[in-house]
């Protein structure tokens, strides 16, 4: 057997299907995480609380992964907290290429402290320049959450525009 | 000391593959077949001689068919015998290996034939958007992400706290392409220089194209056997001695990733089988999984094979190179030799074979080895799969 790589013209003369699946979900968000998401409407962050090994879950969880009880009562968390790393994308999720790019990271919430190996924690965009990216400097900054308008918040994460240094 | 003597002693003794390309015209179930009888050959052995089979691929889209255990179990040589499948995300190359190893350590078969396949090029219009639904569907999802934003932070975040360079990152791109020149299966061997990296498109900053390994069509066969045959078809089987797999927490948002705990974690498992006690100074030869560049040092330090950030200034003093104290990624990589997930993980394996065994040809390390370790790694970020191997 011969092996033949291809570009992706020459793979047009030759025989190939080409089909689209016209896949559609509904996924349900849950116990914890519809809860969440109507705090994320009302402005709020909430996260669940284990009794037992006391870690805040943000996003929250029914149960402790660890302690595998359930979690006992919901807590508000700071909508504030600290960069944890940040880059910035020049490509789309379909990988076409973007003129501006769009800046994302992680963000560690309060409470917590730096020596926290696990922490409440959301991915999510961050408002800053790609030079703030770039050199670093906005690693370990403090950020706050710029919530879009009440009238404009439909339950998602979304509702959160972006985190933003203060 | 080696701790656990309980299982049957377990040998690799053939090994195959197809080269790794961009797009090929033939079947998963055609390059599953290709690797599966390179594998038998090198093994002196008949697909009637194999008790069980054990099929290794990554996430069913990239493929395009569901159900790729039963689609691809007749080019593997599944018909009428036990055959399973195994996934556990990227770090499935590796589990292919470590599921055959315990079909025969259990005492359950003598011959196990693993078979690993990807093909990454059917998606249109890019494999890179099948990558979206890896994500969580609510709380991820709808920031629209693609795949190389969590290894970008992940990369910023070890490069911050470790205060690494991108010029030291790029070294490892231009080492693996180097020794993947001379590797007859690779798909992006070649000379490159840390400024051709530095110059190349910028995908999601740190990450530029030169960082990260190419989509890739490709699949990998190994035989493992019981040790009281192995000797009937080979003077040289290669030992596996070590194994050990390992998840962290999966809410990546929420847990530091300057150090991948996962693996660490995996790499103790699979030394204490195999009685490494000091890995930097018993391993001889290394292939941890790369498919960037900042990954290949993240995983040496999760191996323990370098402190916590110290791989870079190993790297850099030549520590790892092909003629250097431990050669890592001496088959080029996934970053040289291509990266169809599966297949390329237990092509990592499979370098380490040859070089046990001394077949390696121009990939063959100058030094004399003994112990081998092959990684790979999976999921978001918390997924690592290790093998350690004697001759």
């Amino acid at each position: 057997m011969t092996l033949h790589p291809l570009k992706d013209e020459e793979l047009k003369t030759h025989f190939t299907i080409t089909y689209k699946p016209e896949a559609k979900y509904s996924y349900t968000a849950g116990q914890a995480i519809s809860n969440f998401l109507k705090g994320l409407k009302e402005g709020k962050i909430l996260g669940r609380k284990c009794p037992k090994c006391g870690k805040v879950y943000v996003p929250p969880r029914m149960y402790c992964e660890e302690c595998f009880c359930p979690t006992s009562s919901w807590t508000q968390v700071s909508d504030e907290g600290v960069v944890m790393t940040a880059v910035a994308s020049f490509i789309s999720w379909t990988r076409d290429r973007l003129e501006e790019p769009e800046i994302v990271g992680t963000i560690r919430l309060f409470p917590s402290t730096s020596r926290d190996y696990v922490y409440p924690g959301l991915f999510h965009r961050i408002c800053c320049s790609y030079e703030e990216v770039k050199n670093m400097k906005i690693f370990g900054r403090r950020v706050k959450a710029r919530w879009r308008p009440t009238e404009k918040r439909v339950g998602s994460i979304d509702d959160i525009e972006c985190f933003e240094v203060i | 000391m080696r701790v656990n003597l309980k299982y049957r002693k377990v040998a690799a003794i053939g090994a195959g593959m197809t080269p790794f390309r961009r797009r090929f015209l033939e079947t998963p179930q055609e390059l599953a077949w290709e690797a599966s009888r390179k594998a038998l050959e090198e093994a002196n052995l008949e697909l009637k001689d194999i008790d069980c089979v054990v099929i290794g691929s990554a996430p069913d889209a990239f493929d395009g068919v569901h159900m790729k255990g039963e689609y691809l179990a007749h080019g593997s040589g599944g018909t009428g015998r036990p055959v399973s499948r195994v996934f556990v995300g990227g770090a499935t190359g590796v589990m292919t290996a470590i599921s055959a190893w315990y079909h025969v350590a259990s005492g359950m078969c003598k011959k196990v034939l693993a078979v690993a396949e990807e093909k990454m090029s059917p998606g249109r219009p890019h494999p890179q958007a099948v990558f979206r639904y890896i994500w969580d569907p609510i709380t991820e999802k709808p920031l629209n992400p693609n795949l190389i934003w969590i290894f970008a932070m992940e990369m910023h975040r070890y490069m911050h706290v470790n205060n690494v360079s991108k010029e030291e990152i790029a070294l490892v791109s231009v080492k693996n392409k180097r020794n993947a020149s001379v590797n007859p299966y690779a798909q992006l061997g070649g000379e490159i220089t840390v400024d051709d990296v530095l110059r190349s498109e910028v995908l999601v900053w740190p990450v530029q194209l030169l960082d990260v390994s190419p989509v890739s069509d490709g699949a990998a066969a190994m035989v493992m056997v019981d040790g009281d045959v192995a000797r009937r078809y080979t003077d040289t089987p290669v030992w596996i001695e070590g194994v050990g797999w390992t998840l962290d927490n999966t809410t990546w948002p929420n847990r530091e990733l300057a150090y991948p705990r996962y693996l660490e974690n995996a790499a103790r498992m699979a030394y204490k089988m195999a009685g490494v006690e000091r890995p930097q100074k018993e391993v001889d030869v290394v292939e941890p999984y790369d498919p960037f560049d900042y990954k290949e040092l993240h995983h040496l330090e999760g191996l323990l094979l370098a402190r916590k950030g110290e791989a870079p200034a190993l790297l850099k003093e030549g520590f790892f190179d092909k003629d250097g104290d431990i050669p890592s990624s001496p088959s080029g990589g996934l970053l040289g030799v291509g990266n169809p997930i599966a297949a390329a993980g237990l092509m990592k394996v499979i370098s380490i074979y040859w070089q046990l065994k001394g077949t390696a040809d121009k990939m063959q390390v100058k030094r004399p080895v003994h112990t081998g370790v092959a990684q790979a790694w999976g999921d978001l970020m918390q997924a690592s799969t290790v093998i350690v191997m004697r001759n």
